[in-house]
């Protein structure tokens, strides 16, 4: 099957390439533990979900924040692995599904069998402050000295804008954290693990204008892995599966734009759905990046859920409950269940695939067929850089 | 009874011992604030007293405190040798280091003229001074300092350097005052309580700095900066005045001692 | 509109002084082209020499045509702020007790957006100036200014806390016998400083201009000789406690080379007073001042060296000086170093030949001690590390930057 997107040349399909065997290593606030540790678990479930052995894998996908010198390709002789495809995908809050993007390929292609797909941080008491100063060489030269609010002040600029430009308020941003808060209240490792009213979150503490408390994630500790491997691999090993009808990623996206108002999907938002063969409308959940409401908002809008712009009437119309109408992040998403580093960008994914499968952790989305994951990060200077998503379906 | 010398050397120290010789301390304290001479500042500059710790108990020396100082050879209570003046650069044995030490130790005049000074800062020793001074006291010896009491040490240092925008003015010889005592009197040295042996007008007489010029030029010496000069009598206290021993030096800082016999 | 800053209290003996802190100064190397910029006071962008693209953040390739001829030049510094925010959280120890802080995107005319400290007349949506200022830790930062001046916009807390305004401040001027010290009296005087201390060494020497100077408001004369270790000790010891600003205006200058000087004994003068006298300065405040970075409205704020242009490339017609100057300079630079975790700004501020008599044989021009004052309290409140006053001095920084190798071989004559 091929495709000619907007570019004119062609996309393959993923055909044949499976996803499965979601893991995810209950968050905690801080870890005393390293960031290998918390990529061990991670590996560790992941083979024992799998049915495989560690020696089995033979692709492996790592991003993480927290491995200090140790690139992945350190982390194979600290884990014992001897994989023959290898790559390291220091994406941020997009590197899930760009890591998706290329274990799907490697599969696909015969480079490796059983790609693993892992990300893991761990949260000592005070690396939070220590990576925000040395993230990148833009913010070291011109975000940092400047307040040092970190990704909040960063986002508050960016939402500040975007509430000017098309009228939202405060109280749609509410509704989102809200609604994910109702979801994470069903999954046991969800750092927020109390209700939250609307009234609770216009007052709570400001953060950075017009950022308050409930917009911000909490940093944590965590990791998430799946697999990816021929569907009748996966078959074979009698492992629920989904596959990848479509995928996306984008950088550095819309330079021009003097503030960010919308996000790499844009440029790309026509293909996806076209390689995907299914419309906005066929999607059952969406699982966003959240690093903050105002970016859930422009991936509705960018992703082609509604115009841009709309936004805040999109919010208005849904409940966006597991069990309402348009599920989106099911599993309460990073801003209930936390930030576990890279791990965030994966939280979609392994949530997506259990919920898909049929083995969700907290409430099911009744009869998922498909689901949209999308992914963002890298905010190097003024913006996030990275964008990506994918449309997964249900197999058979 | 014939004296024995060296019964009368100890018999000197015993006496110095009991105090019925006295020990007067002419010198002032070295001290960073201490005025120097003043040339105009194109010159040279003597260097004034400089004290820099090397260690005190501490880091730099645990267990001792000592300094390095620097110092000009012409800065506090200091010697004045025959080589400081062009007039004095050829005579033999010219320079601190090979003054024969035995003219360390001399007999003093001290002529006060604290009253004029006090009259008047640009008080003029002359001629007729000092033959009045001799008529009172006597007659200056050869081989004698003569001291001039002006009982400068006593000023605060404003009026001590009594520098104004035409010079110094400070008490001092004219030159025949200094020629007389040179070639009439054949005295030692002179000394004085001022930053120089001058009157600080003095680079306008002739010849300029005529007590420069003068005694050095016939192999005399100088002390200035002298203190407690009204302590000794007119006649009869002798000096102690011996300078470091610096190679070719042209005087030194020194301690200046006078023993007198305790009323 | 900016609060006035008031005349601060006198401090609580009992209350702890407030140490210290900056903000993160670490830099790329290349951003340090904002630092240059920002010591001399000048706004500054990369400029592709190829397309002309302005950019920002500092970049090692244009990110329009990848050329890498992208030198930082002066750029229009007008913009529009599009965004702000009130930071008030911060996980900085430096912002976290200076919050609420404001920070804001500026759109410049000249392309780029830039994200910035906001001075507190600024608002979202309006036309503001950006500069490029040395923070608390010496590091580039911008800040947004009002597109024009507004009331008391020095005092505006975030905007004084990258100047070093002496405005309420404590100033020592160690040497005032000169028309150089003098004149920094009465500058420092009219600039608002709460007490002048002026230096006099040798208080037995009368001086020129000795009665104007203690006539002078707030002008208090202390004992004071850079030559003299005891000397600078004491006064530190009396009032070190209470100086924020130090005027180095003690100076040697001596025509000729090093041949002419015949013997060493004017040349350790010279260094006596222009680096050894530095360094006990530097030894008896330094540590005070540095304690004291973060002390409140009038906290220790700068350290000024008044140097010769010619430190930063010999004259031989008065090469022995030039070197003296050079020594003080390299020590200053050191000085810089060991006072910035203080957030205690070195200033080094470069004159050409001073129209004083120990420069009576060179021609025109020169810089007149009152002109040489009022750009060392401008660049203070300004908040500038690097001054250059008067033609001659900027003639020599741009020869410099431009040849020194034509620079050095021309000034030999």
């Amino acid at each position: 099957m091929s495709l000619t997107p907007s570019n004119g040349s062609a996309r393959r399909a993923y055909d044949g390439v499976v996803m499965c065997a979601p893991v995810t290593i209950p968050y905690v606030r801080y870890s005393t533990d390293t960031a290998h540790w918390w990529i061990g678990r991670a590996l560790h479930q992941l083979t024992g979900t799998a049915g495989i052995r560690p020696r089995d894998i033979d692709g492996l996908v790592l991003s993480s924040f927290t491995t200090g010198a140790d690139s992945a390709v350190g982390m194979t002789q600290h884990l014992g692995l001897s994989p023959r495809w290898l790559d390291h995908v220091p994406m941020g809050g997009a590197s899930g599904i760009i890591g998706l993007r290329r274990a799907a390929r490697a599969v696909q292609n015969g480079d490796a069998q059983f790609v693993a797909v892992v990300a893991g941080d761990t949260n000592h008491v005070d690396s939070f402050r220590k990576t925000l100063s040395s993230f990148s060489r833009f913010a070291q030269d011109a975000v940092y000295p400047y307040g040092s609010g970190g990704a909040n002040a960063s986002f508050a600029l960016i939402t500040r804008n975007y509430m000017n430009m098309f009228g939202a308020k405060r109280e749609d941003f509410g509704k989102l954290c809200v609604a994910q808060r109702d979801n994470a209240l069903s999954i046991p490792f969800a750092m927020m693990k109390k209700k939250l009213t609307l009234e609770e979150y216009m007052k709570a503490r400001p953060i950075s204008d017009p950022l308050h408390l409930f917009d911000c994630v909490m940093p944590c500790a965590g990791a998430e892995a799946f697999l990816v491997c021929r569907e009748d691999v996966a078959k074979s090993l009698g492992l629920p599966a989904v596959r990848v009808l479509s995928t996306i990623e984008r950088h550095n996206s819309f330079p021009d734009d003097p503030i960010q108002y919308r996000g790499g999907w844009a440029m790309d938002v026509e293909e996806f759905w076209q390689m995907a063969g299914v419309k906005a409308d066929d999607v059952d959940l969406l699982e966003t990046y959240d690093d903050y409401p105002v970016i859930v908002t422009l991936q509705f809008e960018d992703l082609g859920f509604c115009k841009k712009g709309e936004g805040k009437d999109f919010i208005r119309q849904h409940t966006f409950t597991t069990d309402g109408t348009f599920p989106h992040n099911t599993s309460g998403g990073q801003l209930s269940t936390g930030q576990a580093g890279a791990a965030g960008g994966h939280l979609g994914i392994t949530e997506a695939i259990r919920q898909l499968t049929g083995q969700p952790i907290g409430k099911p989305v009744q009869d998922a067929k498909i689901a949209v994951v999308s992914g963002f990060g890298m905010i190097n200077y003024d913006r996030g850089l990275s964008s990506g998503a994918a449309v997964l379906a249900r197999a058979s | 009874m014939v004296s024995n010398p060296a019964s009368d050397l100890l018999g000197f120290a015993r006496r110095v011992a009991s105090g019925s010789i006295k020990v007067v301390d002419l010198t002032q304290t070295l001290t960073q604030e201490f005025p120097t001479i003043v040339l105009p500042p194109e010159f040279g500059q003597a260097a004034p007293f400089r004290l820099e710790e090397i260690s005190r108990y501490d880091e730099r020396g645990p267990a001792w405190y000592w300094n390095n100082f620097t110092v000009s050879e012409h800065a506090g209570t200091h010697f004045d040798a025959p080589i400081h003046w062009i007039s004095g650069k050829d005579l033999p044995n010219n320079a601190v280091d090979t003054i024969d030490p035995r003219k360390f130790i001399a007999p003093a005049n001290v002529v006060d003229c604290s009253a004029e000074s006090a009259a008047n800062a640009d008080f003029e020793l002359t001629v007729p001074f000092l033959e009045a001074w001799e008529k009172e006291h006597g007659r200056i010896g050869a081989g004698e300092w003569v001291l001039l009491r002006t009982d400068w040490s006593k000023k605060p240092y404003s009026e001590y350097a009594g520098m104004r925008d035409d010079g110094a003015h400070t008490p001092g010889p004219v030159p025949e005052a200094v020629k007389w005592l040179v070639e009439e009197r054949d005295v030692h040295g002179f000394g004085t309580e001022t930053i120089g042996t001058d009157h600080g007008q003095g680079h306008h007489f002739n010849p300029p700095f005529p007590a420069h010029f003068y005694m050095h030029g016939k192999g005399r010496f100088g002390l200035q900066c002298l203190t407690n000069l009204d302590q000794l009598p007119p006649k009869g206290a002798v000096i102690f005045s011996a300078p470091l021993k610096i190679k070719q030096g042209s005087g030194s800082p020194l301690r200046v001692l006078a023993l007198v016999e305790a009323a | 509109m900016t609060e006035p800053l008031k005349r601060p209290k006198r401090k609580d003996p009992l209350k702890r002084t407030q140490q210290p802190l900056y903000p993160q100064s670490v830099r790329s190397r290349t951003a340090h082209g904002l630092t240059k910029a920002a010591a001399e006071g000048r706004f500054e962008l990369q400029t592709c020499d190829d397309c002309s693209t302005v950019f920002y953040p500092p970049r090692d390739a244009c990110p329009n045509c990848l050329s890498d001829r992208v030198p930082f030049r002066p750029v229009d510094d007008n913009g529009k702020l599009i965004a702000d925010t009130t930071i008030r959280t911060s996980t900085d120890p430096y912002f976290r007790e200076r919050t609420p802080w404001r920070v804001g995107l500026t759109k410049l005319d000249a392309g780029p957006v830039i994200l910035s400290h906001l001075h507190g007349d600024v608002l979202e949506g309006q036309r503001v100036r950006l500069a490029l200022k040395l923070d608390k830790g010496g590091a580039p930062v911008m800040i947004a200014l009002p597109e024009k001046d507004t009331p008391n916009m020095a005092d505006d807390p975030h905007l004084r806390e990258m100047t070093c305004d002496p405005k309420f401040r404590r100033v020592l001027i160690t040497d005032g016998r000169t028309p150089v010290g003098q004149a920094m009296a009465k500058a420092f005087s009219d600039a608002g400083a709460n007490i002048v201390f002026v230096g006099i060494a040798d208080p037995w020497k009368p001086f020129p201009g000795q009665d104007e100077l203690k006539k002078i408001e707030r002008v208090e004369i202390v004992a004071l000789d850079v030559t003299d270790s005891e000397s600078v000790t004491e006064q530190a010891e009396q009032n070190g406690g209470r100086i924020d600003i130090v005027i180095n205006t003690a100076e040697h200058i001596r025509a000729g080379g090093i041949m002419q000087r015949h013997g060493v004994t004017v040349a350790r003068e010279e260094m006596d007073v222009r680096y050894f006298g530095l360094m006990r300065l530097a030894q008896a405040f330094g540590p005070a001042m540095r304690g004291r970075g973060a002390d409140g409205v009038n906290s220790a704020t700068a350290f000024v060296n008044l140097l010769s242009v010619h430190a930063l490339m010999n004259w031989p017609q008065y090469g022995a000086y030039s070197a003296a100057e050079a020594a003080s300079l390299s020590a200053a630079q050191c000085l810089r170093a060991e006072l910035r975790s203080g957030g205690v700004r070195v200033m080094n501020v470069f004159f050409g030949p001073l129209d004083t008599e120990w420069f009576q044989t060179v021609p025109p021009p020169k810089v007149t001690p009152a002109a040489l004052a009022k750009a060392v309290v401008q660049a203070l409140q300004h908040g500038l590390e690097d001054v250059f006053v008067g033609d001659i001095a900027e003639d020599i920084r741009a020869r410099l930057a431009a040849n020194p190798k034509a620079l050095e071989r021309e000034l030999a004559g």
